[in-house]
């Protein structure tokens, strides 16, 4: 994916001497001291980083942490102290009023936590805001304000008043009063703060759709985690003006850069976060089913590695079920072939499915659970155990017996 | 003779500032300047002068339908019903033409203060120093007593109807002002930063965004504009403005009790119609139950009439057809 916003070293001090300011930040003072000192508030501090094209980059960070500024300075409703913001290979600190006007009205628009809808204006009007802003004709801009309420749902309250809507479908009117001018890159502001939860994970889900229709660069603020890590591509942490660490929800999660960070997730539902591709473990014995082969090898494997089920998989890495010493046992009597001794009605799960949901079949299973996506391919196993561990958020031990158990495969390939 | 020596306990019988000495000394300058006043007065005369002869030029019978028509406009039936009945009790009791007299004046009044106010609003909301001079300046025209400037207006203008609409709109254009400039600062922030977001340039906030949105506070300094132009109604007759005022001073100069009352009810019935009116003007669209104001009162009966008349007459047209 192409960068499509970079932003390098990116200040901004409000306050009377923002000059000085820069002057002790580059001495090392941090935000408190150098508002003792000169009464400059430092609202975003060398900001280093890259949005790239068609995801949904996350700023995440507590109040006052410097977001709104952060997101502000990409369409300059605050102007940047120092440092510059390059979109599409442009750098828009250098625009001038004319080429600033013209960015945001075809490039970049923005989606607000109050709504901020004019209430003087019927619904496809404001929709229209923008359009009509850029001089667009009457006609042509209803047509395309139709258009986006349509892609919000909202096609039939185009004639009613902001105030006659609920919260929910006003910020879906925000929503298309940003996509009615089509532009490549939304700035969205807490965009969903205001909604209750319901509501919100609602929107959450139309944004995505959104997303899956039309690949947009979208820079959504948010100081609900769980928020961001359902619809975030990358998450950035600010504290302090600092942009502390950027990556994707999982490395953050896995590896946080310090305690700020860490506190942020503590407060995190492993259980929502995490799925089964992300335990599973490939260290259960498994066999290839081959057509000849019959169920003595089997046997031996399982006896060699003191276990007491085998996974079957057969050609492209094809789940084909779960056998157990009894199965075999009872398969090698009737000499008949391996596959006689699949155990009826295994249970399987997906890799995308959450921890939450694995529970009930984990604990019901006699072994553990294959995990196994769309395509059917094998993907390791849930165990009790590795679910337990997660869930109580240690690290995933591999148990030594199972250090080495990808040799069975070769072996029993042979 | 002898000369008094300063006495700190009584200061004033030594030493005196002679301030009425020098206002007269800077009058006698400023009116040097005649040919600038004159040419103030000219535009005021015009509006004045039209707007007068417009009242007065169609017989009382057919002003007063019209009038009660355009509060029905603007309002509706019930203003309509109550314009025409105390309009024609003014005229009864004599007092039609004055009425009309002073309704040209308070008109010309607003529309100057109008002209003037709310530019003058829009740049106090612009600029905090452009605001912070003006405000010691409103607060002079608004406390300083309205004979206190009579004199040197008429000085400067002279005595006569537009000397008057000039002192009132002194006196009346601070609320308007101060109304304007409240009603665009009011104008929510949010919405402001939204309109920008989406490339609004000045022009286009101003007449988009904040001009609409102070609408209502606006037209509430119009309305305070209003009331106070009729209250310096009387006080304008002092430099022989006609009209309701001038019977309301004859009649307390004369102690004739009829004739001050008569100038008096007139002056209320203007006020409670005007008042309607320009409160009805406030209100949107939308909160007088989403009719467009072509589509009420009688330009909506008018239009629905002909409309009807050309539908029938089409289906009379095909039926004939067919
Ligand atoms: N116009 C301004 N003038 C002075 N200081 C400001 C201004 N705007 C923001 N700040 C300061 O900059 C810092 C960052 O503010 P910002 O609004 O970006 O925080 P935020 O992360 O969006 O917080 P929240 O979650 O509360 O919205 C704060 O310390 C704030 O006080
Ligand atoms: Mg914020």
């Amino acid at each position: 994916m192409t960068d499509k916003i970079t932003v390098e070293h990116l200040y901004k001090i409000f306050g009377p001497d923002p000059e000085e300011a820069l002057a002790l930040i580059r001495e090392g003072l941090d935000k408190d001291e150098i508002f003792a000192r000169t009464g400059n508030t430092v609202g975003v501090r060398d900001a280093s980083f890259t949005v790239k094209e068609g995801e949904i980059f996350v700023i995440m960070g507590l109040s006052g942490s410097g977001k709104s500024t952060m997101v502000r300075m990409f369409n300059r409703l605050i102007e940047p102290s120092s440092g510059s913001i390059t979109v599409d290979g442009r750098d828009i600190t250098k625009l001038d009023e004319a080429g600033l006007r013209d960015l945001r009205r075809t490039t970049i628009s923005m989606v607000f936590q109050s709504f901020a809808l004019l209430p003087h204006i019927k619904v496809i009007d404001n929709v229209a805001f923008g359009l009509e802003l850029a001089g667009m004709g009457r006609e042509e801009r209803r047509e395309r304000a139709l258009a986006a309420l349509e892609q919000v749902g909202l096609a039939a309250n185009a004639e009613s008043y902001p105030d006659e809507l609920s919260g929910g479908m006003q910020q879906r009117v925000g929503l298309a009063r940003a996509l009615a001018a089509d532009p490549p890159i939304l700035l969205m502001d807490e965009a969903f703060s205001a909604l209750d939860p319901l509501i919100r994970s609602e929107m959450q889900d139309e944004l995505i759709r959104l997303q899956e229709e039309k690949k947009r660069t979208i820079i959504f603020i948010s100081h609900d985690l769980d928020e961001a890590m359902r619809i975030g591509d990358r998450i950035a942490i600010m504290q302090g003006g600092v942009v502390v660490q950027v990556g994707s929800p999982d490395e953050i999660l896995k590896n946080p850069a310090n305690e700020y960070v860490r506190s942020f997730f503590r407060g995190v539902d492993i259980s929502k976060v995490l799925t089964a591709a992300d335990i599973a473990t490939k260290t259960q014995v498994t066999i290839i089913d081959k057509p000849e082969q019959g169920p003595r090898a089997a046997l031996r494997l399982l006896g060699d590695f003191d276990r007491e089920y085998g996974f079957v998989i057969g050609r492209g890495r094809r789940f084909a079920g779960v056998v157990s010493l009894a199965s075999l046992e009872q398969a090698r009597r009737d000499d008949a072939p391996l596959d006689a001794a699949l155990m009826p009605e295994t249970a399987t799960v997906l890799p995308t499915a959450p921890l939450h949901e694995l529970m009930g079949v984990v604990a019901t299973s006699p072994h553990p659970v294959p995990v196994v996506d769309e395509q059917g391919r094998y993907r390791g196993v849930v165990s009790r155990t590795s679910l337990l561990q997660a869930l109580d958020n240690l690290p995933a031990e591999s148990a030594p017996v199972e250090a080495d158990a990808v040799a069975p495969v070769a072996a029993a390939g042979e | 003779m002898q000369t008094l020596s300063f006495n700190p306990l009584y200061p004033f019988e030594t030493l005196e500032i002679p301030f009425d000495d020098w206002v007269e000394v800077v009058f006698d300058w400023v009116a040097n300047a005649r040919p600038v006043f004159q040419a103030i007065r000219q535009p005021i005369d015009w509006v004045l002068e039209g707007i007068t002869d417009l009242l007065l030029f169609l017989p009382p019978g057919l002003m007063i339908v019209l009038l009660a028509l355009v509060a029905w406009q603007v309002v509706g039936g019930r203003l309509a019903l109550g314009t025409a009945l105390s309009l024609f009790f003014v005229g009864l009791i004599g007092a039609y033409e004055q009425s009309m007299v002073t309704l040209a004046l308070v008109l010309t009044a607003v529309f100057f203060c109008t002209a003037i106010g709310v530019p003058l609003g829009i740049l106090a909301a612009r600029s905090d120093r452009f605001e912070t001079g003006l405000r010691p300046v409103l607060d002079t025209m608004q406390t300083t007593p309205a004979f206190v400037y009579l004199v040197p207006i008429v000085v400067l203008f002279g005595i006569g109807n537009v000397p008057g609409v000039i002192v009132t709109i002194i006196f009346a254009v601070a609320p308007l002002i101060r109304l304007t400039n409240l009603g665009i600062r009011q104008v929510p922030k949010d919405v402001i930063e939204a309109a920008n977001a989406f490339g609004a340039s000045g022009r286009q906030l101003l007449f988009k965004v904040q001009l609409p949105l102070a609408t209502k506070t606006i037209m509430a300094g119009v309305n305070q504009s209003l009331m106070l132009a009729l209250s310096m109604v009387v006080i304008a007759s002092m430099i022989s403005v006609g009209g309701l005022g001038q019977m309301v001073l004859r009649g307390i100069g004369r102690l004739d009790m009829g004739l001050a009352v008569i100038g008096g009810v007139g002056i209320v019935v203007l006020a409670i119609v005007l008042d309607r009116m320009t409160q009805a003007l406030a209100s949107s669209e939308r909160e007088r139950g989403g009719r467009r104001f072509v589509e009420r009162g009688p330009i909506g009966l008018v239009r629905g009439l002909t409309a009807g008349r050309s539908a029938s007459a089409a289906a009379a047209a095909t039926q004939r057809g067919g």
